[in-house]
């Protein structure tokens, strides 16, 4: 406090005018500076430490369109790894209409794609090791190429399981087109968190959970889930 | 069956809609027969909840007949059961630890998205209080579907009438949620900001926690009347400067603890609420922290800040300052309800609560909108609207006079 009182102590009043002239001619400076050192730097190659992030939460660009999604579901592993099958898909994948296998690992999936369209995707399982994870790869007459993983891992302190979903794709339309998909609710990260939530729901509490209730709005019914 | 429905900014009407229907195997269906108007209820009324739909059923202060449940459901026909208005699944990680409020499966994949954007992680679910938290319908009608119908509902017995019970739903765990927030120490002083039903169940479990005194503060003179009636002191703010009042009423260090129980639309008339008034006007902020500011200013250093008090968002001008440098503990959130259920019932049964003289009037349901015009325009008269589905249009029974007037 001292040190304020004796800088001002004595003084007449500061001329405000005079104060913002200042002011914008530091701000300029500043910006004139960092400027300058952008420059110099530009060429040079920054340090870069690798660090423990997961690889698909860094920001990096990738022709395809990455992302995971990690859900603690709280139950224990082998239980949660079980429930993980084909044949349970359809009672948490909202948007899978089906899925035929087609034998050594392969199978046809169909998707819900935006705008009433269906997409069809044949995918292979590359490796399952039991309790801990499953990857795949979609085979060249997949409509959209695709691979991924599903991760079980133990969350700490009994805590149940920790899900990850990391999936790879080649959105149709490119970045465009993904965000198109966004809007619609018809995109596959959005798809697939939301179908995550359903797995970790139907795990912890036998059921998927539904808002279906009634309101005084036409279009809904009391027995549909809405947004 | 008819309904409360919100259609837009002071906007509520009571509408003919599709009656609920059980859809998953733990759902119940109850037949309300008492409903109140939450304080919180005002805060969809002013429009400054977001993630409301035209349409959408209000209420989450509620209670009634079970005459419905799903093959997974513990309730039988016939009970007669509280609901708490958080919706809590009772098996994931927070349940688990008894943070009820914060389930991790009640707020439906479709709608937790635009939650996890504002909020950073979903919110649990709670009934009738808009789509950020999962856009269940609420209690304020003929029928509701209770999810998870064996975690929630309180089994009440058939000789404890519905005024008694009725608020185990929300506000007398949010007031007993909010003095436990305090972490009240024998002979504390703890200073109450609200007068509402909130504050009126805070004032009463603060004094069964041990603390030495309470000050209440509000303007209303009837409410300011309820709480000293239960054994506050009180404070009307348009009397005095509050802040020195506890100071000189605790020796000049302020109160040991602070409870917020206005939240986000203070009243009155300083420089800072009336800025925020302005900004809520042209929409810049959704909050006017008035209350909270004061509570942290007037706090003792080291003291506790407990804030029932509902938020939306981001709010402006938040002394966080001094916050720190008072080395002030926080606590805060919507009440995990489930946690406290049984417990307040057996305290009411012992007598330990005044659960009846806040309540002004009963209405029939179908009168819900001129309820929540007096309820949002006549704080000093409205301290606590029932609605009850089974009454007549136009039966609206007021509290006597004589029954609080003078006491």
């Amino acid at each position: 406090m001292r040190m304020f009182t004796d800088r001002f102590a004595g003084r007449g009043k500061p001329d405000p005018f005079a104060i913002a002239v200042a002011g914008a001619g530091l701000a300029f400076a500043g910006m004139g500076y960092a400027f300058w050192r952008r420059r110099q730097k530009r060429g040079a190659e920054p340090e870069r430490i690798a660090t423990d992030a997961p690889h698909w939460t860094l920001d990096k660009r990738s022709a395809r369109a990455l992302f995971g999604k990690s859900v603690l579901v709280n139950r224990p592993r082998e239980e949660v790894f079980a429930a993980w099958k084909v044949e349970r898909f359809p009672e948490f994948m909202e948007n899978v209409v089906a899925v035929e296998p087609l034998g050594g690992g392969s199978a046809r999936w169909t998707i819900k794609g935006p705008a009433r369209r269906e997409v069809h995707l044949v995918n292979s399982i590359t490796e399952s090791i039991e309790n801990e994870t499953i990857s795949w790869h979609s085979d060249a007459e997949s409509e959209i190429a695709n691979s991924g993983e599903v991760r079980f891992a133990d969350a700490p302190a009994g805590r149940g399981t920790y899900v990850t979903l990391i999936l790879a794709y080649d959105p149709p339309g490119g970045k465009l087109g993904r965000l198109g998909a966004k809007l619609l609710q018809r995109e596959p990260e959005v798809q697939a968190r939301r179908d995550l939530h359903r797995f970790k729901q139907l795990m912890e509490t036998g059921e998927v959970t539904s808002n279906a209730s009634p309101s005084a709005r036409k279009s809904e019914s009391p027995v549909e889930p809405h947004i | 069956m008819r309904a409360v429905t919100w259609q837009g900014r002071h906007k509520i009407s009571v509408e003919t809609v599709p009656d609920p229907e059980i859809v998953n195997p733990r759902d119940a269906i109850l037949r309300v027969t008492s409903t109140a108007i939450c304080g919180s209820d005002l805060h969809l009324y002013d429009g400054f909840i977001p993630g409301m739909r035209a349409g959408d059923i209000v209420g989450h202060e509620f209670m009634g007949e079970v005459v419905e449940v799903g093959s997974g459901s513990t309730l039988k026909q016939g009970q007669r059961v509280v609901v708490p208005f958080t919706i809590s699944c009772g098996s994931c990680f927070f349940c688990e630890k008894q943070q009820y409020s914060a389930c991790d499966n009640s707020n439906p994949s479709e709608t937790r998205d635009a939650s996890e954007l504002l909020m950073g992680h979903a919110m649990g679910a709670a009934f009738g209080y808009a789509h950020l938290t999962g856009g269940y319908a609420g209690g304020q009608a003929e029928y509701v579907r209770v999810p998870y119908s064996d975690v929630g509902p309180v089994i009440i017995p058939d000789d404890l009438p519905d005024d008694d019970v009725l608020f185990l739903s929300d506000i007398l765990p949010t007031g007993w949620h909010a003095a436990v927030n305090a972490d009240i120490e024998p002979g504390d002083t703890v200073a109450v900001w609200g007068c509402g039903p909130v504050g009126l169940f805070t004032i009463q479990s603060a004094l069964l926690l041990g603390a030495g005194r309470v000050i209440a503060i509000d303007h209303f003179p009837a409410r300011l009347r309820l709480a000293k009636q239960l054994g506050a002191e009180i404070l009307d703010y348009t009397q005095v400067d509050v802040r020195e009042a506890l100071n000189e009423m605790t020796g000049g260090i302020g109160p040991d603890a602070c409870i917020d129980c206005v939240g986000m639309e203070s009243h009155g008339f300083t420089p800072d609420n009336i800025l925020d008034q302005v900004k809520v006007q042209i929409y810049s902020v959704t909050e006017r922290p008035h209350a909270l500011r004061q509570a942290i200013l007037a706090c003792r250093k080291g003291g506790r800040v407990s804030i029932p008090g509902v938020y939306g968002g981001f709010a402006d001008k938040f002394p966080l300052g001094q916050l720190m440098e008072k080395g002030l503990t926080v606590k805060s959130g919507q009440t995990p309800v489930q946690k406290y259920s049984g417990e307040l019932l057996k305290m009411i049964q012992d007598g330990k609560f005044d659960t009846t003289s806040l309540v002004s009037h009963h209405a029939a349901l179908e009168d819900a909108a001129e309820m929540y015009r007096h309820w949002h325009g006549e704080q000093n008269d409205y301290t606590k609207i029932i609605l009850k589905p089974g009454l007549e249009k136009g039966a609206v029974q007021a509290r006597k006079e004589s029954e609080h007037a003078d006491a």
